[in-house]
């Protein structure tokens, strides 16, 4: 006080904060030893790691084969890297022929050339590039694949196979579902009582069959129902049915959103004289696509993986394609190999998936809540 | 009194008529909340109306622009009446702004987007144009510098008044106001009663569903009072205030005028 009363008063010094807060030893300590409990599963954890990583870094890598193109190269009891190596092109292209596989591969660096605009902030007329992707974009890759035109060789879709036929399945798949699912969601929530029964009676149907179920019957019943001579290729009928799937979920997810908007936004753009297709497209949907972000990438991804089941209809897609492989008499007993093999594969893809829709959360957010 | 008087003088009221309603009743299944409304509004007009909750009187102005459809009688809008008609609905919204208790701005627009919206859609205007009457009602109503944010990231006050710039925008022949400072604190109140004040002495033709007896005192030129979805009484705000007729409204101004 009487420093301050003579004008004397000093600001006081800012202080380190306690060792014990900060730093590596407060991480430790907030998080892995703040009561006796969390320190017992700490140590439980460790131990754990202890005798389950190591075994698996010595498979995978130090005992592994990477060196040679038969099965006699792969003897010092690690994994079999080998297999994986020569069955390499077979796995991303399946039965491809192998001089047309720049196709596919040019197909798809087209894609990906074509999208990185799309992550570069300042890019301008990104709305153009979207639209050529989605609209003019399969036309090329479709013609890439299959041929039959501009001197391309026809490749019959029986020898589309491995992740090249995944990647086909999911990506068609993903980008026909979302807006077959908005409109459906839409029609759910219709005043129009024919609308909003087709609506439901579409989506309750195909969210009441199994997967499997809709591939039997896109390859064995439909065949039987149509007019002899007529044929719709397998993969085409394989597709139809899974975006059909897909899209009734993806239905129930954006319905989920549209119930989520208040009922103020609604009128807010009714009052302007916005007619009803342009309130959903600028105000509702915007808004309500944003909110279930989390549920459209959880549909995707499940329909990534989904994909797989194209094996039991005779479509051999990546894991299809190993599997394949591992039954070959020279390569039996590598499955081991073939399935974590897969399962990278899978998990990068879902996993990019995933990281992506956080990030688009989060520029999306306009940082405050809605009113 | 002379000053609110002065105010209320150079508004003027001219004969053309904006709004007529004539025997129109509303449902909300069994409940009847509008019965027997007769309402005529002239181009000019300012017009408050108050009433107990509940009193059926948001109702009312939510059909003028259709947000309630009524099931008997007839409005008229601008010489258009309001029936199922979804393209004679349309044309009656483009020509009659809404402002809501709770603001509903677009959130994921910023505040400028929100103004330029409708007039890009619904008025076919280019960007460029829009966008330029979208500031030139922001500065109206003195937020411009506000453009680029969202509504989230404004208070109550400046949200509402982006709400009024909006409906502007549109350049309305008619603007209705739904207890536009209910859900406002009270400090920020008056930032938007003197945007509505402003408009009024420009000659807008307004209704406004309000419990601020002082705007209705120096702005209005009728005021309504709404009781159980009737009409009970309308008049100019000195005799309506100094001289009730009916013993509901007497109850009803004792109540709001004495806390």
């Amino acid at each position: 006080m009487a420093e301050q009363i003579s004008g004397q008063h000093q600001p006081h010094p800012d202080l380190s904060p306690p060792v014990t807060t900060v730093g590596v030893l407060g991480w430790l300590r907030q998080n892995l030893f703040s009561s006796p409990v969390n320190s017992l599963f700490t140590l439980a954890m460790i131990y754990l790691l202890y005798i389950s990583i190591p075994p698996i870094i010595k498979w995978a890598f130090i005992d592994a084969d990477w060196a040679g193109s038969t099965r006699e190269a792969c003897d010092s009891g690690g994994a079999c890297w080998v297999f994986v190596k020569v069955r390499f092109s077979q796995f991303m292209y399946g039965f491809y022929p192998e001089d047309q596989t720049w196709r596919v591969n040019m197909a798809f660096l087209l894609l990906i050339v074509l999208s990185i605009p799309l992550f570069i902030k300042s890019f301008p007329k990104k709305a153009w590039l979207g639209a050529f992707i989605l609209c003019i974009y399969p036309i090329i890759a479709f013609y890439l694949f299959y041929g039959d035109a501009f001197g391309l060789e026809r490749i019959e879709t029986t020898q589309w196979g491995g992740l090249m036929l995944t990647l086909i399945l999911a990506g068609v798949g993903i980008v026909a579902a979302l807006p077959i699912g908005i409109v459906l969601a839409l029609g759910r929530r219709s005043n129009m009582p024919i609308v909003k029964s087709i609506c439901i009676g579409f989506i309750e149907f195909w969210r009441g069959v199994p997967l499997i179920t809709v591939l039997f019957m896109s390859s064995v019943m439909l065949p039987l129902f149509l007019p002899e001579g007529v044929t719709i290729d397998k993969l085409l009928r394989a597709l139809i049915g899974i975006v059909l799937f897909q899209s009734a979920y993806m239905a129930e997810v954006v319905r989920g959103g549209l119930q989520a908007i208040p009922k103020g936004q609604y009128e807010a753009a009714d009052a302007l004289g916005l007619s009803y297709w342009k309130s959903m497209t600028l105000i509702i949907l915007p808004q309500a696509l944003k909110l279930v972000i989390p549920g459209i990438v959880n549909t995707f991804i499940a329909l990534f993986k989904d994909t797989t089941l194209v094996l039991i209809i005779g479509l051999f897609d990546l894991l299809g394609m190993i599997q394949a492989a591992f039954a070959d008499p020279k390569w039996l007993g590598y499955a081991i190999e073939g399935y974590v093999f897969a399962a990278l594969v899978f998990w990068i893809f879902c996993y990019s998936m995933s990281h992506y829709s956080q990030r688009l959360e989060r520029k999306l957010h306009t940082g405050h809540k809605r009113n | 009194m002379s000053e609110s008087a002065a105010t209320r003088s150079r508004m003027e009221i001219s004969e053309e008529v904006m709004i007529d309603i004539v025997g129109m009743h509303k449902w909300y299944g069994e409940f009847h909340v509008l019965k027997d409304i007769n309402l005529t509004v002239h181009k000019g007009e300012r017009i408050v109306i108050c009433g107990p909750s509940g009193s059926g009187k948001s109702t009312m102005i939510r059909c003028i622009n259709r947000l309630e459809e009524h099931q008997r009688g007839k409005i008229i809008v601008d010489g258009t009446e309001l029936t199922s008609d979804v393209k004679g609905i349309e044309t009656i919204r483009r020509e009659v702004g809404m402002v809501f208790q709770h603001f509903n701005l677009f959130p994921h627009l910023t505040v400028l987007e929100n103004c330029a919206l409708a007039p890009i859609w619904v008025r076919k205007m280019s960007r460029k144009e829009a966008e330029d009457i979208a500031m030139k009602y922001l500065e109206r109503v003195r937020i411009p510098e506000q453009a680029k944010k969202y509504p989230g990231q404004l208070s109550g006050g400046q949200q509402q008044r982006v709400a009024i710039a909006r409906s502007l925008c549109m350049s309305p022949k008619i603007m209705l106001f739904d207890e536009p400072t209910s859900a406002l604190d009270p400090e920020m109140i008056k930032e938007v009663l003197d945007v509505m004040v402003q408009l009024a002495e420009e000659g807008m033709t307004m209704l406004c569903v309000t419990h601020e007896m002082g705007f209705a005192k120096t702005v209005a030129n009728r005021v309504i009072f709404m009781d159980e979805g009737e009409i009970i009484e309308q008049n100019e705000p000195d005799k309506f205030f100094n001289n009730p007729q009916s013993d509901r409204t007497k109850l009803f101004l004792s109540q709001i005028l004495t806390h």
